[in-house]
Parts: C-alpha cells; structure tokens; sequence
C-alpha cells in the first residue's frame, strides 16, 4: 500500500509541478547538499534501525573519499553533489479531481505508452479513482493490494525496502550490499548512504512466484536525486519473475538517478530481471534528461543457480549501467539481452560483466544498439574465467545499428580467461538502416516512421522476445517512440 | 477534391482520365546524371503494357521514379493515376492509391516475419484509406489461399521476409504481396529475372490473375521470355531515357530477333 500512495502521490506532485507550481509547501525536502546529518536525517525519516543508519554513514564516509569515475564513454556535466536535495517526500494533497484537469500531454504519453484510461487516472492522482485499478499498471502495487494474500500464503515478500527493514531486519542485514559493497564504486557508495526506498523480493525455498512482480519508478521532485535500492533473493530452488519500469518528467536541468539492484539467487533459484527504461532523455538540443548511474549485479552464489538480465533502455541523457552476474555456483548460468536505443544527443555506455568463477558455469550475451540523431552508444562487456572455473561457457553476440550518419556505435569486449578449457564466442556487427530496406517498406504502404519501427523492431526482435509478454508489446512501442524523427 | 468527386455532368470524361496512367515527358536525373530524358506513357486500365529496353536505358529508374524512391525525383514532367499527382505523394501515399512496385532485387527484412511485415503494410494502407483494418484471422485466411496458388510453403512465411530466401522464393514473395495488397497500378521489374520456366509459370499464372480493367500494368523486362506468359496489350521500347517505339506484342518479337541496336542511332 505504501508503494501504491508514494506513486500516486510522486505522480501528483509531478503534475502540480508541470502546472508551473515551484514552491516547496507540497513536497517534504532535506535540506539541500549533502553531509552526515542528512544521511542522518534520511535514516530517522525512515524510522530505520540504529545498525542501518551505521552502515549508511560507513558508506557515505567511503563515498566521500572516492573519486567520480571517468572511464566510460560518456560526456556530461559534472553533477554538483551539493546543489541536490537527497530527501524528498511529496506530501498527501488534493490531486486534480477528474481527467480534465490533467495535463493533456501527459495524458497522451500514458495514451502513446497504451496504458488505458482508468490507469491514466490513478497515475495522474486523481483524486476517486479506484485504488484497484492501479494494479493493472503498476504489477508490483497489484502484488501488495490484490495479491498479498496469496503472496504470503506461499511466503512470498514483496515491499517497500523501507518496510523490509522494519519488517524483516534480519533478511535485509544478512544480503544487503553482500552483492554490491558499499565501496564497490562511487555511485553506488552514494547510493549506500542515502537510498530512499526501492523494492524488498523474498522468495522462500522451493517457490515458484505465482505472478510477476513489477516496480514502476519516476522520478517526482525537482533538483532531486533518486537513489533507489532494490534487493531481491531467490532461495534455494525458487523461481521469480521481476519486473521495473522507469519513466521521468520533462525537466530543463539534469537529474541524478543512482540505483543499486542486488539479486541473490541460492541453489536451483532463478530470477527473471527485466527493465524498461525510459527516463526523460533530453530536449532536441540535448538539454536536460537523467543521467543514469546504476549499478546492477547478480550473485549467482548457488549451484546451478540462473539469473537473466534484460533491458530495454530508450531514455536518459547518459546512461551507464552494467547488469552483471557473478558466477559462483557450479552449473550456474548468466544471460543478459539488452536493447539500448539512443536518439538525439543521448549517450549509453552499457553492457555487462560475466565473472565465472564456479565450475561448468555458462553465460549468454546479446546486445543490440541502436543508434540514431547525434547520439553515441557504446558496448562495454567483460567476460572473465576464473583459473579454478572449469568447462565455462560464454556466447556473446553485439550487434549495432546506426541510422543517419551523425551517430556512434562502439563495441568494447573484455575477455579474460585464465582456465584453458573455457569455450567462448563472440560475434559482432555494425551495420546502417539502409536505404533500400526504408524504401522498400515505404513502397508497400508504410509512413517513414512506420518503416524505421519496423525495421529496428526486427532488429531488436531476439531481445524482445525474452521479455514477459506486456512488457514486450510496451517496449515495441517505445522503439517506435524514441526513434521518432530519427530519419530524414 | 480529387477528380473522383466531380458531379456526374462530365462523368465520361472523368472516368476515362482516371483510368489511365500518364507518364507525360518525365525527366529523372540520378545523381547529376540524366536517365530518364523526357518519357511519355498511357497506360489505360485495364491493359498490360511491356518496356522492353537495353541495360542502361532507365528501366529500373522508371519503376523507382512511379513509385516515389528517394533520389529518383522527377526533375520535369508529370505522372497522373486516376487523375491523382504521383509525383506530389510520398511512397506510403503511392502505396495507399494503388502503386506497387515488385522489385528485381527483392530487399530482405531481417528479424520480421514475412507475415508481420505484409499485415503491416496491408493495414497501413488501409488505415491510409480509412478503410478498417484486417483482423488476424482472416489475414491468415487469405494468406494462405494466396499462398496456395503461388505453391508456396506456409511456414516459409513465418521466417523473416526474404532473408535467406531462394531468388524464386523471393519473386513469389513479391507476387504474394501483390496478390494481397491488391494495387490497381502494377509494375513490375525484370520479375523473370532468376527465375526457372516452372516458377516462371507460376509468378505468371500469378500475376495474370490480377489483370482486371480495374488495374493497369507495366511489365518492366529486358527480354520477350516473360511476355510469352504475360502477353502484353502493347509494347514500348525503352532507349536511352525515351521511347523510342511502340507497338503490339509482335514488337517484342522483333526485338527478340533484330536486338536493340537499330534503335541506339535513333537515340543518340
């Protein structure tokens, strides 16, 4: 329920924003910047236990010995950590009361992404809509309101994050940062001290989760960093699909999104983690837009334990993110299948890591690029065997497509064997929409931005395919989307 | 208001200029080189007209130019069917009132279903049209009675268009197309070219069931093998960006025997 009110609420106080509404009277903030006693500050709002605030403060004082990396492949702004607000809690208020008073343009994004009207007007927080209906939006708000139920009579928990730690403090100590320590890098030790919220999955042995569970994050206030955190164990021989999706506002200035997603999956576990990511991605001048900084790791620390990743990224300024599996467990297997479209000035430098370090392990990769306006994508991936790590398996398959001609495509694959027996390939391509192929569809009826949709889409279709089924028709309509205006 | 609106007063004089395709001194540079130097064309509906011409006459750029291929603007001239501008319409809109071009090199689609892309282009141009769009099921239905008659495995349909595709494979895919989005304006491009005399019937058995007085079309072809499947109502020799010579089907069987070289002087 607290999920379903923080949307609703962040939703509304988004749209109160875009009416040109700029005092803070309806939004609870920190203060601006950031030092202990805001991470302080953030850990009572949360009514957090003393060790939790301990850990936060060990992380902020790692992060504030670290230095912001520089190594990938992306240009921007610096961000000024200072400048942030690093807390911010939009409070109950009167939304708008029917559909009417709701930005049209908003209405018609909801209406483009083809999310039907009566979940238009839960996430535009008009006020008398009914609360249910949420469900059919957000899979994860539907899981706490319709299926809680049947959730706990398999044992399953899914909550807030901040809930969890209330709730289930034993389960958060014993696997929070256990993926990504607090040191791992600079965002995610930032990410560490401050984490607002995120989701909280545990799936106890030998369960298979009956339904999807699904996040759906925005970023709401203005000058706000969002810094989620999302932890999710699969116990032995368990079984959960997740998934999250991502969508911001319009802003002038650029927004700071710095998530960290731990997954565990035990023996025989196998968690299913796929994103839709579409945050705002900047103007056509290349002004504004998130830069997305997230850290994503899977702890296959059990025997034939699998985890697989799969991403549709279309929005954010600059993204730079490696969806990654650790290994350990012999027999595990790691997949990763990514889309990353950019278009105008976006830059994307994703990828993955494969780290074999258990026996007989065996990981898949299939990246697929889209490049389009003056955007710059880069692949950056690492496959590394561990000498001890026998009978390892890697297939990676890195495939770009550039349209126009002011685009970049670079593909930069890591391999690192260190065990003779390891069998991995790689294959990558480069190659441009071409003319004949636009034409051709063109000639058989289809507009120009039919034709580029359906094109891409074809491209992209091994990806799609290994998405859950109304992801996949939602993310075919994000491709149509973000290339629009990419030709001609 | 197309010409079509116009009240019934002069009804006959309407309906004969909207039926006929009118190719009047059309001038195509491509690139900065001249290939298309003045042709004039009618085509009435109803009949199958051949251009027969030598490599290099602007065949194929006749074809892209009707069709609205980006780079093959008409520089001069004018191109009417059913009394409707061409040249003032983008592909999709040419698409949309009836034109449709079967490539000689049929492009392949990687990762879209053969089936994907001709329901999309079908219901985009019925969209276009206003008209409703077609459901799955009976899509299926009529693909596969199309696919029947071309003798062409169902299944090959699921895989992505044309990739992979025998030279055969991918005429009677063209045919297929054809034979479903059911244009009234056909031209076809050196369609015998890469096929065998049984897939030649076949393609020709095809497009001969679309002869209609509804439709026109031209028959884009370097040699008279195709016209003997065919058979042309009248035949246009293409030389050096003009016609050059017209005539009935005999013509085609002149060229056969004599070639093209008695027309080149008169060209140059």
């Amino acid at each position: 329920m607290v999920a379903v009110k923080e949307t609703i609420d962040a939703v509304a106080a988004l749209e109160k924003y875009e009416h040109g509404f700029t005092s803070d009277i309806d939004t609870e903030y920190a203060p601006r910047g950031l030092n202990a006693d805001i991470v302080r500050f953030i850990s009572e709002k949360k009514g957090e236990p003393e060790w939790m605030l301990e850990w936060r403060l060990a992380a902020f004082e790692r992060w504030q010995a670290m230095e912001e990396p520089t190594w990938a492949s992306v240009k921007y702004t610096p961000v000024d950590y200072q400048d942030l607000f690093y807390y911010a809690a939009p409070k109950k208020k009167e939304g708008p009361k029917s559909l009417d008073e709701v930005d049209p343009d908003l209405l018609a994004v909801y209406a483009k992404l083809g999310i039907p009207l009566k979940e238009q007007e839960v996430l535009a927080g008009v006020e008398g809509a009914p609360r249910y209906a949420v469900d059919a939006v957000f899979d994860s708000v539907s899981v706490v309101t319709t299926f809680k139920k049947e959730l706990q009579k398999v044992g399953v928990i899914f909550m807030p994050i901040s809930e969890a730690l209330r709730e289930h403090p034993e389960l958060v100590r014993q696997y929070l940062g256990s993926v990504v320590p607090v040191s791992d890098n600079y965002f995610a030790a930032l990410n560490s001290a401050v984490f607002s919220d995120g989701s909280f999955v545990y799936i106890p042995p030998g369960v298979r989760c009956p339904m999807e569970l699904s996040t759906y994050f925005r970023i709401n206030a203005s000058q706000t960093g969002q810094f989620e955190r999302t932890l999710i164990i699969a116990d032995k021989g368990s079984y959960c699909s997740y998934l999250e999706g991502c969508t911001a506002p319009m802003r002038d200035e650029n927004q700071l999104h710095a998530a960290v997603v731990e997954l565990v999956a035990l023996d025989d576990a196998e968690i299913k983690y796929s994103t839709v990511q579409n945050w705002y991605p900047g103007d056509a001048e290349g002004k504004g837009g998130i830069y997305n900084f997230v850290t994503k790791r899977a702890d296959c620390r059990g025997d034939r334990s699998k985890v697989s990743w799969t991403q549709v990224e279309t929005g954010s300024a600059v993204t730079w993110k490696y969806p990654s599996c650790l290994l350990k467990g012999e027999e595990s297997s790691g997949e990763f299948y990514s889309i990353a479209i950019t278009n105008g000035h976006q830059q994307a430098d994703t990828g993955t890591k494969m780290v074999h370090l258990g026996k007989n392990s065996k990981s898949r990769i299939i990246a697929k690029a889209v490049s389009a306006g003056k955007s710059d994508s880069t692949y950056r991936g690492l496959v590394s065997v561990h000498p001890k790590a026998t009978g390892v398996r890697n297939f990676t398959q890195c495939d770009s497509l550039l349209i126009g001609k002011e685009c970049g495509s670079h593909t930069v694959p890591y391999i690192e064997a260190r065990n003779g027996s390891a069998q991995l390939e790689h294959e990558a391509t480069t190659t441009r929409l071409s003319d004949d192929q636009l034409f051709y569809a063109q000639q058989r009826g289809l507009s120009q931005e039919e034709a580029v949709a359906l094109l891409v889409n074809g491209f992209v279709r091994d990806v799609l395919q290994e998405l859950p089924m109304e992801f996949a028709v939602e993310a075919q309509k994000l491709v149509a989307i973000s290339l629009e205006g990419s030709v001609g | 208001m197309g010409p079509r609106d116009k009240p019934e007063g002069d009804g006959f004089q309407v309906s004969r200029f909207n039926r006929v395709l009118k190719i009047n001194n059309l001038h195509v540079s491509v690139g900065d080189k001249p290939i298309l130097k003045g042709l004039s064309l009618d085509v009435p509906a109803g009949e199958v007209h051949a251009v027969m011409g030598p490599n290099g006459a602007g065949k194929s750029t006749l074809g892209y130019a009707l069709s609205g291929r980006p780079g093959y603007e008409a520089a001069e001239g004018a191109v009417a069917w059913k009394g409707e501008d061409l040249l003032a319409l983008e592909p999709a809109e040419r698409a949309a009132k009836g034109v449709f071009l079967s490539f000689q090199y049929p492009i392949e689609i990687p990762g879209v279903p053969a089936l994907t892309f001709v329901r999309t282009a079908l219901n985009a141009q019925r969209r276009a049209r206003g008209e409703e769009e077609v459901s799955a099921p009976n899509f299926l239905k009529l693909v596969k009675a199309a696919s029947e008659k071309l003798r062409m495995d169902f299944d090959m349909l699921k895989r992505p268009l044309n990739v992979g595709f025998s030279g055969g494979e991918k005429k009677r895919m063209e045919i297929l197309q054809m034979a479903l989005l059911e244009p009234s304006l056909l031209i076809l491009d050196e369609t015998d070219s890469g096929l065998d005399i049984d897939a030649l019937r076949i393609v020709a058995d095809g497009v001969n069931a679309m002869r209609s007085p509804e439709r026109a079309m031209l028959v884009i072809t370097h040699y008279q093998r195709l016209l003997d499947y065919i058979k042309p109502d009248r035949v246009h020799v293409l030389v050096a960006g003009r016609i050059v010579a017209s005539g009935g089907p005999e013509l085609a069987h002149q060229l056969e025997a004599d070639g093209y070289d008695q027309y080149l002087p008169a060209a140059a």
